[in-house]
């Protein structure tokens, strides 16, 4: 059975049509993080987002390769937990296991459909909020409350918020 | 083997990341000990991008602020527009300037009022993480800073230092969840905790159901936590609930209630002692004096405009009795006697001679009856039934009739005995 003809699956021809400008790979992560650290500090609404998981969804999608989904899930982890004062590994497995879970659809599904990139963004948010949660509780002892029904409003803010931003990351890849 | 491991090749080094992460997480927890290098190096390549950004930021909010939001009232006279924002952006580097030199002038007076040795520093970034309250400032260990050290404002306690970098360092607040100080109250100097809850309000925790909180009540650092220095404004109590096993007590922090750009992180700590009083938020507006008035007084009955140019006496629009009393006393005055200096026995004054006017200024018993307002008497040393001074007109002539009903009233048995 060929899956490649449905509308949501992606051809091999489409896969490596398009790749990023090594500026890109640089900047943006590093934008994503100076956002996270300044702008809530004055735009309190905007909060609620994880713009570096929405980064690291990104371009784990858009990489469809399951190492560079995981490294960037990774580095992006570990320069949150850097900056917010947890213990190094909180984000950052968090963040990795995201990364490595979405470039494995990539490769599977054309991810330059909007529906599926807000359905993936928004069950990234969930699957990151929940083990952040288990391993809070389970490797440092937090005593944290289970916001389920506030991450299923943040995960779908955060979703659309995000294909926005894909639209507009888009533009800066290049043709090959 | 080797191909087991192509074949498997993605899960394999995904494992090995998340087994890295995990041995990192478990070295930190059980030592309890960061691992500073990874931290420096982010916070290195961060911090000195957030302050160009945060710089950015205050220049074109300033400047949209000003400029752009006055724009449009110029847009009436082209030539002058164009004088008139070439000044605004003038006028709006210079507010900068001012504004730069106001908080640095707080924190100056600030800073020589406090025996403490403080450094200046100025807020650039939040934390990453959503849920917790953690700001960056640009001050770090070049400065003096290290981890531990208290940071305040003029208003009260901000935080406490988490992490010193060489570029910057994170302040943790007092709202954080995971922050707590000791606090003594004002005035009833009650101890306790305080402690942050992730909310712009924080919790006073440890103290017993017996202690005396009330609402309203300051709260200053106690110097316990060898954190903060005793004597700093911590926050006020807002509310106090019984509660198993302490009291339940929120508590507003001072430090936080306007937004924080610049703060002082104390390198080295003097205690001071709690204030007898809390200090004053805000000023108190204080209206300039009334003109002097320029209007002349309207006119006042006989009686009572002699009573009020005397010395001490009580104005027109005093009570009744006031009143009164100052006809009585301008009668006494009019006779050379004063009052409380006669003997037991010794004549008192003739009080049939009551100077005439309205109702406010008729002896008891005539108040009912309005009579017109005589000519002010301005000299409370002229007799009120003697010769008018010039320029004034002598009262009318009161019958015998109201007279001796005046008499019968004012000066009856009993009245007239005042000494």
């Amino acid at each position: 059975m060929d899956y490649s003809s449905g509308p949501l699956l992606v051809s091999q021809r489409e896969r490596q049509s398009k790749k990023f400008r090594a500026w890109v790979l640089f900047a943006i992560p590093l934008a994503a993080l100076l956002f996270q650290i300044s702008v809530p500090r004055f735009f309190q609404f905007v909060g609620f987002l994880d713009m570096p998981l929405l980064v690291v969804v990104y371009f784990s999608l858009m990489w469809r390769n399951q190492l560079g989904g995981l490294a960037i899930g990774a580095l992006m982890g570990l320069a949150q937990d850097s900056l917010s004062h947890d213990p190094l590994g909180m984000f950052g497995i968090d963040k990795t296991l995201v990364g490595y879970f979405a470039a494995s659809v990539g490769v599977r599904l054309d991810v330059d459909n909007a529906v599926l990139r807000l359905l993936l963004t928004f069950f990234s948010y969930l699957f990151h909020q929940c083990l952040y949660w288990v391993m809070s509780h389970a490797l440092l002892g937090r005593q944290m409350a289970f916001e389920g029904q506030r991450w299923l409003l943040l995960g779908l803010m955060n979703a659309v918020v995000g294909v926005s931003l894909y639209h507009f990351l888009d533009k800066l890849r290049e043709s090959v | 083997m080797e191909s087991f491991l192509n074949r498997y090749r993605n899960i394999t080094v995904l494992l090995l990341v998340i087994f890295a992460q995990l041995v990192l997480l478990a070295v930190q927890v059980k030592n309890d000990q960061d691992v500073r290098i990874i931290r420096v190096w982010t916070v290195t390549a961060v911090t000195p991008v957030a302050r160009v950004i945060e710089a950015v930021r205050g220049s074109t909010v300033g400047f949209v602020r000003n400029y752009f939001m006055l724009h449009d009232a110029d847009a009436e006279n082209r030539r002058l527009r164009e004088e008139v924002g070439r000044l605004k952006i003038q006028n709006i580097f210079l507010q900068n300037q001012l504004n730069t030199a106001d908080r640095a002038k707080a924190l100056q007076v600030f800073q020589s009022k406090t025996a403490s040795k403080m450094v200046a520093a100025t807020v650039i970034g939040s934390s990453a993480s959503t849920g917790s309250k953690i700001v960056l400032v640009d001050a770090g260990t070049p400065a003096g800073i290290q981890r531990g050290m208290a940071v305040v404002t003029p208003d009260g306690i901000v935080g406490k230092v988490l992490a010193a970098y060489p570029t910057g360092s994170e302040v943790q607040l007092i709202t954080d969840p995971e922050f707590a100080a000791g606090v003594i109250s004002q005035k009833n100097g009650v101890r306790g905790t305080l402690k942050g809850q992730g909310t712009p309000t924080c919790k006073l925790d440890y103290v017993p159901l017996e202690e005396k909180v009330e609402v309203g009540e300051m709260l200053y650092t106690s110097g316990d936590d060898r954190i903060f220095p005793r004597g700093f404004p911590a926050g006020v109590v807002k509310v106090v609930r019984n509660a198993q096993p302490f009291k339940e007590i929120l508590v507003e922090p001072t430090g936080l209630q306007h937004e924080i750009d610049d703060v002082l992180i104390i390198v080295e700590g003097v205690h001071q002692q709690i204030p007898l009083v809390p200090p004053a938020n805000q000023p108190v507006y204080m209206a300039p004096q009334p003109p002097a008035d320029q209007k002349a007084p309207a006119p006042a009955p006989a009686g009572v405009a002699a009573a009020g140019a005397s010395p001490g006496a009580n104005p027109a629009g005093g009570t009744e009795a006031d009143k009164l009393r100052s006809v009585y006393k301008s009668v006494g005055e009019a006779q050379n006697h004063t009052f409380g200096e006669g003997l037991p026995g010794s004549k008192p004054p003739d009080f049939t001679k009551l100077p005439t006017g309205p109702a406010g200024a008729a002896p008891p018993g005539n108040t009912t009856v309005p009579k017109p307002a005589g000519p002010p008497a301005t000299n409370p040393a002229t007799p009120p039934t003697g010769a008018p001074p010039a320029g004034t007109t002598a009262p009318p002539k009161q019958p015998d009739t109201q007279r001796k009903a005046n008499q019968a009233a004012g000066a009856g048995p009993g009245q007239g005995q005042i000494n």
